[in-house]
């Protein structure tokens, strides 16, 4: 294949991902602080540009005006790779994720298996940033996270295995081909179309669930708890290195609900069969987002022990016997 | 066994609930004031500092008995005045209230028997200068008056 055209089409794809990224992560955190406010009764940013559209920039621009500190007996490597990685896996995931059928940077026939183990690497972050920033709130944050990561990746990924025993396919743009047509295919509909599906909307609640804890979303952000832990583990940060991370956890979100819509809601599939196309996949990306910010500003941050008990007592063992009894559907039918 | 579902079960219903009323709230008028471009009328009650009243004509209603003075607990009224040449009364030429030590306890008013002084509805008050907190309550009726 022709060099530099391959070298061409990698470079085009990479800023491609990196602004859609960016954009998202800067404009998720405006709609997320209007929302609040709307559900607060009051109106939000909107002192800059029209409805507060420029705060995201210029927010940005007041992080980047900060001074990088570095705390003394900290780990320099870590503590500079930590903000890095947080918005690594969101990046890399999205180099296998279809948008639609031909809209894909890099197809790779277990994609799926890929974006999980990009996803893996989130905690990572959150634990570098703890151990390296030599103080105790941020490394019990840290604690928190990747006992909160060990316990929500176990039924996320069981809840996957329902997915793809029914699908039979690692390669997301087959999982999606399998759901195309109306909402009748899709996945998370269990009645009519495919009968393996009786269990779905079930194993769909679980991964969103978890894809609420795997992204330290509200309720279940227990790694920055303020009242408890200031910050939590990005307490030493300051300037752009904060803002990676605030960034990355909205990068993250996007990622999660990008996974939800291709693995239960027909990816690009339209709901009535008409036009498929990438804007189906975005429409369903947002909507799940705007339930997620719905979600944090309803209910208050849970503990660390039920946070846990919830996975431990109740998710891991239900989606076990979720997985057992769709093996027993696709048996039986 | 059974407990174990009932619990999960109630307790996903009491999430559902509880975003059935967060949504209301999102579609619901906002209530609250944006403050520096828009501003509420104070109560009729609160209490800012005290300023003297002005009569039809705009001048001080103040006859200078001293009992605000005197009624003050923590001293924070100095009143000043002196006779005019042809007039019976003395006139008010000093009326200073030191805010940084009122308490707002409204015992100043209550003491007048000629509704000379009451509370204003002032509450934008802030300063760095201790100095900016000894109100000269005569100047501000005049200027109010022009
Ligand atoms: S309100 Fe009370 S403290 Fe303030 S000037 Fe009047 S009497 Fe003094
Ligand atoms: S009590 Fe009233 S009339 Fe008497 S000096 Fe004070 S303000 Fe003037």
């Amino acid at each position: 294949m022709n060099f530099s055209l391959t070298l061409f089409n990698v470079v085009v794809a990479v800023i491609i991902i990196v602004a859609f990224v960016a954009m998202n992560a800067a404009y998720l955190v405006w709609a997320e602080r209007r929302g609040a406010g709307r559900i607060q009764r009051r109106p939000g940013p909107n002192i800059n540009g029209p409805f507060g559209l420029f705060q995201p920039p210029l927010d940005g621009l007041k992080l980047m005006a900060k001074q990088l500190l570095v705390p003394g007996g900290a780990d320099k490597v870590l503590f500079a790779a930590a903000p890095v990685l947080a918005m690594f896996p969101a990046i890399t995931s999205f180099v296998t994720i279809p948008f639609s059928d031909t809209l894909v940077a890099h197809n790779i026939n277990v994609g799926l298996l890929c974006v999980f183990a990009f996803a893996a690497l989130g905690s990572m972050s959150i634990l570098f940033a703890g151990w390296s920033s030599h103080n105790k709130y941020a490394m019990m944050a840290a604690v928190r996270a990747i006992s909160q990561s060990v316990a929500y990746e176990i039924p996320m990924l069981i809840t996957v295995i329902t997915v793809v025993m029914i699908s039979g396919s690692l390669d997301l743009r087959e999982i999606v081909r399998q759901q195309s047509g109306n909402i009748f295919h899709w996945n998370i509909f269990p009645l009519l179309g495919n009968s393996h599906n009786l269990l779905m909307p079930f194993s769909f609640l679980i991964f969103f669930i978890c894809s609420l804890a795997e992204t330290n979303r509200a309720p279940f952000d227990l790694s920055e708890e303020e009242s408890v832990l200031v910050a939590g583990y990005h307490i030493e940060y300051g300037s752009m290195g904060f803002g990676l991370f605030f960034m990355g956890e909205y990068a993250n979100i996007v990622v999660g609900t990008s996974l939800a819509t291709l693995l239960f809601l027909g990816g690009w599939a339209c709901p009535f069969g008409l036009f498929p196309g990438v804007w189906w996949f975005l429409i369903k990306v947002y909507a799940l987002i705007a339930t997620i910010i719905w979600i944090r500003w309803t209910f208050p941050r849970s503990t660390i022990y039920s946070l846990l008990n919830l996975s431990w007592k109740i998710l891991i063992p239900l989606s076990l016997v979720n997985l057992l009894l769709t093996a027993g559907l696709l048996k039986v039918f | 066994m059974i407990g174990y579902f009932q619990e999960i079960f109630t307790g996903l219903w009491s999430l559902f609930v509880g975003m059935s009323i967060s949504f209301k709230e999102f579609f619901s008028p906002v209530v609250t004031v944006e403050y520096p471009y828009e501003t509420v009328t104070m109560a009729p009650r609160f209490r800012g500092h005290i300023d003297l009243v002005p009569d039809e004509n705009g001048a001080t209603k103040c006859v200078l008995c001293m009992a605000c003075e005197r009624a003050c607990p923590s001293g924070c009224i100095t009143i000043e005045g002196e006779k005019k040449e042809g007039e019976k009364k003395k006139t008010l030429t000093l009326y200073q209230l030191d805010f940084t030590r009122c308490s707002l306890c409204g015992c100043c008013v209550e003491a007048c028997n000629f509704e000379a002084i009451d509370f204003s509805k002032e509450y934008n008050l802030a300063s760095t200068r201790k100095e900016d907190f000894y109100f000269d309550l005569l100047k501000r009726l005049q200027e109010k008056r022009q």
